[in-house]
């Protein structure tokens, strides 16, 4: 009989803090492990230590194991092997490293979210560093990023990777499957302390309903307390058109996001740099989002050198009503945060606007006025809001109006 | 073989090849008396009166020098990779079967394995200089007969002057000499900058040979190398791989990682004041150092602030820093790009230095403790700050130490690094090989913390409110530890097999054999 031999990781090329995992069930010789590693001589034991636990735990008790290493970490090391192990033989165990204490935090609904950094669910190297360059999120992909061959050693990539890696007070998102996959995908992330689920190419509140039903069922069998919010992505011309009803269709859905690619695609529309063919679908689901009370979030800038064509591109965004954009290269984030961050001019002016209104207050007057100019509500409400982000993006003290009454006095 | 615990506590031996050697005293304990070293005094009846010093071929150039059994012969690192004179000199000397040579080149390459075979059979003896690749592996499986010795470019000027070493034979590669061995590097096919390595060699030698690939008649303008110190000239077809000699242009990297290392570099120089009207800099060539020139031009840029000089490997940042008038001066201690290149042949302003003028340890001061701030690499530091740029993790060499240890002297030493490397932690607890002591290096820029020598209270008073992420050396540690997992120490033999010198002659520390 042909041996079997179950594959999962990566080698090769430019490969990085990964490993290529060969697993070959034997009749008897217990665990025997070649590695070829290049930390082996400082890691070498403790790979060979970790693979035999792993092993153990899932009551393996002959196998011949090929390593081939680029630096992995023990919750790649573990998903990889895990990842061959449920090929060879059928169970529901799972090989679970600690959730380190700096990755139990949960995020506000209202959290900001102008960049959110794509990464590849199935690459280790780019997930280490991810949260130093500081994106509001984070986003574990699992979906156009992951081959297909590949979608199940993904999971368990992103479900170590949710426990072990420090992304720094990143929101922690995962982009999940379309149906079926990704309600299957919903069992390695829940458990995990997962902030947010993206989940593409969304045309329903049904799909939001049955995404939502899977994500209860988790977190009771689970004990998941924490929020999980939902990011649906609409990519479809059928999804613009449903985006209010989308955006709307339950509490736990804090933002929308426009793909590009493919609604440009569905449209059978080239998608340009001036974006004129998706400027009703943008202008349409910021529409939406407002009417629900939840944030408009922009689709990625493809091209990672144009760095100007970028601060361009998120000038527009924000002027659109846009509060955030996708980043697939971290050199983007600070020109995104940049970009929608409040500008000087605009602080400047809505403290005034802000302070007229305190002032009238205080004075018990209906109406606020600066200068000679009379000042609407909606003005008033657009000028705190300013306020509010520049204080919590440290452009501002939050007693910012001391100092802007000692000012005033002098 | 006797061993002694020198000043920063490592264990060394007092002899290496068979010759006393000094353990390490302490930063400027060290101070050799007597008078320099002197090559013999030729006359010039003894050298044709035409000028013309050529002689046929390189074989006959190391006959006529008196190539024999146990001499020292030097080359240079100008060529880099593309180097193809020193694996033909031991070609020639294998043919004449000369044995127990020392190779004492500036810096040895990938392009040299080729001498591995003579290593093995006792052309040559061995290797004082840096070691990498190949050649590093070599010796660092103890495979080498004799101890390597690694120094520093101005360790190197210092042993030749004070007689640490005696060049028998020097072979000086240039892109552009004339018969009567005036030589530059400027001209050619062969092209490489500067020849500065080549200076000490040039005048303490006991035979020079020039070689070039592009012969000109007298004279040979601008003479980098003086023709008067030279005893044969030799014309050959092709002395070097010009695309492996320097590069067209460098890049600067793309690595996020990597320019965010250097961003958080520049900002911290720019908020403990460090970039000021007036200051002055080195940076290397590698990713990282490249894109800390570039963030230093747009602060300055920004701020309306113009430089007096930046020093180092010559590079199109540099060379742009200079033409937009950022800077007044470039002290170029070599060329890594073309630009550098033209920028040198054209540009006043663009200034030839050597190792005797940048980081001599013999000479009556030096460039380095002029320069407000160095950015360099390594390959680990440790809790005390102390730092390792010649030995991976697992005890192989793989770098040399070029200029590094002598820019510790610089008035701010900041070594932007990663705290891990391919699982392998950077920070750690105890260097592998000490090639710089703690108390000269300043600030460890990591991509998850920046720390700051507590020596330098007034650089954490500066960058204190900077809302940089400042952490302790010992928390960085702790942090790499945390992601990596804490490595076991490789397996090491009692062989020593390569030792490091300080910049003024002593022994800092030694590399032992790596066991398999």
């Amino acid at each position: 009989m042909a041996k079997k031999i179950f594959k999962a990781g990566n080698t090769g090329g430019r490969i990085r803090s990964d490993c290529l995992m060969n697993l070959e069930l034997t009749g008897s010789g217990g665990i025997k492990i070649n590695l070829e590693s290049k930390v082996k001589k400082l890691y070498g034991e403790d790979i060979i230590n970790t693979s035999k636990e792993v092993c153990s735990f899932f009551d393996i008790k002959n196998a011949s194991i090929d390593i081939t290493d680029t630096g992995a970490l023990p919750f790649v090391l573990t998903a990889r092997l895990e990842a061959c192990i449920k090929q060879a033989i059928k169970t529901d165990k799972e090989y679970l490293l600690p959730l380190i204490e700096e990755n139990t935090y949960s995020t506000p609904k209202e959290q900001f979210r102008f960049s959110r950094l794509y990464l590849p669910g199935n690459t280790p190297s780019m997930m280490l560093n991810a949260g130093v360059h500081k994106p509001n999120g984070i986003i574990l992909d699992l979906e156009d990023s992951v081959a297909p061959a590949k979608k199940a050693e993904a999971q368990l990539l992103v479900r170590n990777a949710l426990r072990q890696v420090n992304f720094y007070g990143a929101e922690r998102m995962v982009r999940i499957n379309q149906f079926p996959g990704g309600l299957d995908d919903l069992k390695y992330i829940i458990p995990h302390n997962v902030n947010l689920i993206l989940f593409p190419k969304c045309e329903s509140a049904e799909q939001i309903h049955k995404l939502e039903e899977k994500i209860n069922e988790l977190k009771t069998k689970f004990n998941i307390k924490q929020p999980v919010f939902l990011m649906p992505i609409i990519e479809s011309a059928l999804g613009v058109e449903m985006a209010y009803e989308i955006a709307s269709s339950s509490e736990n859905v804090v933002a929308l996001a426009i793909g590009l690619e493919d609604y440009t695609a569905d449209l059978g529309a080239r998608r340009t740099k001036e974006a004129t063919e998706s400027f009703y679908a943008r202008t349409r689901l910021v529409n939406a989002c407002k009417a629900a009370g939840i944030q408009a979030i922009d689709s990625v800038f493809s091209d990672v050198a144009d760095e100007e064509g970028l601060r361009q591109n998120v000038k527009i965004s924000k002027s659109l009503g846009f509060e955030g954009m996708g980043c697939i290269h971290p050199r983007q984030i600070k020109v995104i945060h940049e970009g929608y961050a409040p500008e000087e001019a605009e602080i400047e002016k809505a403290k005034k606007i802000v302070n007229a209104f305190i002032e009238a207050s205080e004075k018990g007057l209906g109406v606020v006025s600066l200068g000679t100019k009379m000042i609407d509500p909606p003005v008033v409400k657009r000028a705190q809001k300013i306020i509010d982000l520049a204080v919590k993006l440290n452009m501002l003290p939050e007693n910012w109006r001391k100092d802007f009454l000692n000012n005033k006095a002098i | 073989m006797e061993f002694v615990k020198n000043a920063i506590g490592k264990l060394v031996p007092t002899e290496i090849n068979g010759e006393q050697v000094i353990p390490f005293k302490g930063v400027g304990k060290y101070k050799p008396e007597g008078k320099k070293h002197a090559p013999y005094i030729p006359s010039n009846v003894d050298f044709p009166l035409d000028g013309n010093k050529t002689v046929s071929s390189l074989k006959e150039a190391l006959i006529k020098a008196g190539l024999k059994d146990g001499m020292t012969i030097s080359t240079h690192h100008h060529f880099r990779n593309g180097d193809l004179i020193a694996n033909q000199i031991f070609d020639i000397a294998k043919e004449l079967s000369v044995k127990n040579l020392r190779w004492f080149p500036s810096a040895s390459f990938p392009c040299h394995e080729h001498l591995i075979q003579y290593l093995e059979d006792g052309t040559i003896q061995r290797i004082e200089a840096s070691m990498n690749g190949p050649l590093g592996k070599f010796c660092s499986e103890g495979k080498m007969k004799g101890t390597a010795v690694l120094r520093s470019h101005g360790g190197r000027y210092q042993a030749v002057q004070d007689g640490e070493v005696k060049i028998d034979i020097a072979v000086i590669g240039a892109a552009c000499a004339d018969p009567f061995g005036n030589a530059n590097g400027l001209f050619g096919q062969s092209t490489s900058g500067l020849l500065g390595f080549a200076l000490a060699d040039s005048q303490y030698a006991d035979k020079v040979i020039v070689v070039t690939d592009n012969m000109v008649p007298f004279p040979c303008i601008p003479w980098q190398i003086q023709g008067n110190y030279v005893d044969y000239t030799v014309k050959m077809n092709k002395i070097g791989i010009p695309e492996k000699i320097i590069s067209g242009t460098t890049k600067i990297t793309k690595s996020p990682d990597r320019l965010l290392l250097a961003e958080m570099t520049a900002k911290f120089c720019d908020v403990t004041g460090i970039i000021q009207e007036g200051f002055s800099f080195q940076t290397g060539a590698g990713g990282t150092s490249l894109a800390v020139s570039e963030y230093f031009a747009n602060i300055m840029k920004k701020k309306g602030i113009k430089g007096r000089f930046a020093r180092g490997g010559s590079n199109k940042y540099l060379v742009k820093m200079l033409e937009e008038g950022l800077i007044d001066y470039i002290l170029d201690g070599q060329t890594f790009d073309l630009d550098g290149v033209r920028s040198m042949a054209e540009n006043p302003n663009h200034v030839w230095t050597s190792p005797f003028t940048s980081y001599n340890y013999h000479s009556k001061g030096n460039f380095a403790g002029i320069l407000d701030v160095v950015i360099l690499g390594a390959t680990e530091v440790d809790i005390n700050f102390n730092a390792n740029v010649v030995t991976h993790s697992d005890g192989y060499l793989l770098h040399g130490i070029g200029g590094w240890q002598n820019c510790l002297f610089s008035k701010t030493v900041i070594l932007p690094l990663p705290l891990f490397r391919d699982r392998i932690p950077v920070v750690v607890d105890e260097v592998t090989t000490v090639c710089g002591p703690g108390e000269l290096i300043d600030v460890i820029v990591t991509e998850r913390g920046i720390a700051i020598n507590p020596k330098r209270k007034d650089l954490i008073d500066k960058a204190k409110n900077s809302g940089l992420p400042l952490k302790t050396i010992r928390e960085l540690k702790d942090e790499a530890e945390k992601i990596c997992g804490k490595p076991t120490k490789p397996k090491l033999g009692d062989k020593v097999v390569a030792a490091i010198k300080w910049v003024d002659g002593t022994v800092i520390d030694v590399v032992r054999q790596v066991l398999e």
